[in-house]
């Protein structure tokens, strides 16, 4: 009898919609949808999770990922995840914001969400820079970078440093677990999906607030190639951004 | 109401009464920041609330409370927000974001003197930013007008309802007249049968609790797909004008009135004082107090305009409700308007002249 020589090499988790993606070729959100659906199927939590959307490009999640989610206001996502997890405690919640919506707009509301401690998880994505409303300038933009609002670059003096959200996170008192890491290749693909996991552990296992930093490309608005937006990575944004663990409930 | 309203009879404020009737509706979650005059509803709250089995949060912000408030609401809980004008002006974001994703919560404004920060005694200035929208875009709120400390406490059960029927944020409009005044109250919760009774499947068709077995749901206010949102718009245009058949007003000796005031909340109180005086005095005067003031009680007020009565709006601000009443009985009639200032706290007495001027046609 013939051997089976083939092995299927790609296979969708079971919560993942097939069907053509908006976002730009080289786009890390992608590549976070597929964690975040993994993470969820892996942990059985598909059916009894609560999405919290919010505004800028993965505004769309929800068109990706086969769970109930309900669309917050730009920034505000953290206390729309308060009131979902204080309504329905025994479901799994979580948001999924962009630097402009978690570290900018809805800086306050983020904060306030991790030191109160609410047992939930929020996955940030770090791409530098405002994607869908077409290239301004992040709270966490770096020092030299231009965007289509600091076309010179971004200047300490004039617009302050970058901010480190995973650092911030984890110096609140209700903050679990918050890591920081990077979609760049695949060993930083790996660990993102461990942080995640721990995030979201965090949430199912009671510790309290999970908090996972992920650093993206934004290919379009860096106008680089999707290979030179990797390079961006890991040659200038992680010596900024540093990976690793900053709160840890184990 | 078919429950029988035998409860407790308790001496509280209105700000108390908000609180009470809230959890007698079944609310299970509520989420505040401090404001004068309102205060008394997040201090009560933080202790009845958790006794009953729900979650009191003191948010950061206004911003954060409203949008806390959203989040409880797609779940299909029974949750609310109070404030007082400055931050019900912060709260517009989200409260416009629940018109639109269907959302049904309660807000409640003891509105204070406006504009900006202006003072902390009671005011009407807020009539415009409650009916006419408030947040962006083109959505309507459901609004009631307590005037007793007894209906802030009824209105509160009445207001979930009505926002769970209508899936749409409703507004509990008082002052800080109202919040701060005391009375006695009647107790009561809705009774299995009684239109009102709190059912706890109820938004189960369209709530968020995990997929399960069913298909995911999605509740949004975005729509970008060609001709969507004037889809999505026009059913809102269809449900704001079907609230139209729980509109309500009281009357007050309007039967034989030559001249009707009309006066919501804690001014139509007071105007009913004034309209008893001068008609032991044989004025024939009357009032008409619209209970909701979005829908608007149109039908009844143009009813009384079609009899040839005359009317006189009077309000605690510089002129508002009087253009829907204008509105309202344009093919027979239109108002006077006569309006105190915030920071006035009118007596009976202060409207007699205004209202003998208009009778006497000076
Ligand atoms: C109150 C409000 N202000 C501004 C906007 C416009 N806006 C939409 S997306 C966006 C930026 C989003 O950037 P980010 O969070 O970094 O997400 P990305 O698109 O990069 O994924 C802004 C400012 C809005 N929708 N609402
Ligand atoms: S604009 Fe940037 S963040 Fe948005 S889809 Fe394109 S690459 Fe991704």
């Amino acid at each position: 009898m013939a051997e089976v020589l083939e092995k299927e090499a790609f296979v969708l988790p079971e919560n993942i919609v097939d069907r053509g993606s908006h976002y730009c070729p080289g786009c890390h959100h992608g590549i976070a949808h597929r964690l975040v659906a993994e993470c969820l199927s892996e942990l059985g939590l598909v059916d009894e999770t609560i999405c919290v959307s919010s505004i800028g490009c993965s505004v769309f999640i929800y068109n990706y990922i086969d769970m109930d989610t309900i669309e917050a206001p730009h920034g505000r996502a953290p206390a729309v995840v308060t009131g979902v997890k204080r309504a329905r405690p025994d479901k799994f919640v979580f948001s999924y914001q962009g630097d402009g919506d978690l570290a900018s707009i809805g800086l306050a509301e983020s904060v306030h969400c991790a030191n109160r401690g609410e047992k939930v998880s929020i996955v940030f994505v770090n791409n530098t820079v405002y994607g869908m409303t077409g290239g301004q300038m992040a709270p966490t933009t770096m020092i030299g970078q231009k965007t289509t609002t600091c076309p010179g670059g971004r200047c300490e003096d004039r617009e302050g440093s970058p901010m480190k959200m995973a650092e911030l996170m984890a110096s609140l008192g209700g903050t679990a677990f918050s890591a920081r890491v990077a979609t760049n290749n695949m060993k930083n693909i790996v660990s993102a999906k461990r942080a995640i996991m721990k995030a979201f552990r965090c949430q199912t296992e009671g510790h309290g607030f999970g908090f996972v930093e992920l650093l993206s490309a934004c290919p379009t608005n860096w106008r680089m190639t999707p290979v030179a937006a990797n390079e961006r990575v890991e040659k200038e944004m992680i010596p900024y951004f540093p990976l690793g663990t900053y709160k840890d409930f184990e | 109401m078919s429950s029988a309203r035998d409860g407790e009879r308790i001496f509280i404020k209105g700000n108390e009464a908000v609180a009470h009737g809230a959890l007698a509706a079944g609310c299970r979650c509520y989420f505040g920041y401090p404001i004068t005059p309102q205060n008394d509803i997040p201090e009560l709250l933080s202790s009845l609330i958790p006794a009953a089995g729900g979650q009191f949060v003191q948010a950061e912000s206004e911003v954060a409370a409203a949008n806390m408030l959203l989040g409880a609401a797609s779940c299909g809980v029974r949750a609310f927000t109070s404030s007082s004008s400055p931050g019900i002006s912060l709260m517009q974001e989200a409260i416009s974001y629940m018109a639109g994703s269907q959302l049904p919560g309660v807000i409640v404004n003891m509105v204070r003197g406006g504009p900006g920060l202006g003072d902390i005694g009671p005011s009407q200035g807020d009539y415009f930013q409650a009916v006419k929208g408030g947040g962006h875009g083109d959505y309507r709120l459901f609004v009631l007008a307590p005037a007793t400390c007894q209906e802030a406490y009824d209105f509160m059960i009445e207001a979930f309802h009505l926002a769970f029927k209508y899936r749409n944020p409703v507004m509990v409009l008082g002052d800080a007249i109202l919040g701060q005044m005391k009375e006695p109250v009647t107790t009561w919760t809705p009774a299995a049968g009684d239109p009102l009774y709190h059912d706890d499947t109820e938004g189960a068709e369209w709530r968020l609790e995990g997929k399960g077995e069913r298909p995911a749901r999605l509740l949004k206010s975005l729509y970008l797909e060609e001709g969507a949102l004037a889809t999505h718009n026009r059913m809102l245009v269809a449900k704001h004008e079907s609230m139209e058949q729980d509109a309500r007003a009281e009357e007050f000796l309007c039967d034989d009135a030559e001249l009707i005031v009309a006066a919501f909340g804690s001014i139509g109180r007071i105007v009913k004082s004034t309209v008893r005086n001068l008609r032991a005095k044989g004025h024939k005067v009357g009032l008409f107090r619209p209970i909701t003031l979005f829908p608007f009680p149109t039908k009844q007020i143009d009813a009384l305009a079609a009899q040839g009565k005359r009317f006189l709006t009077i309000e605690h601000n510089t002129g508002q409700m009087v253009d829907d009443v204008r509105l309202a009985v344009r093919h027979h009639a239109d108002s006077a308007f006569f309006g105190c200032m915030p920071g006035d706290l009118p007596s009976p007495e202060d409207f007699v002249e205004p209202i003998l001027n208009v009778l006497e046609g000076k």
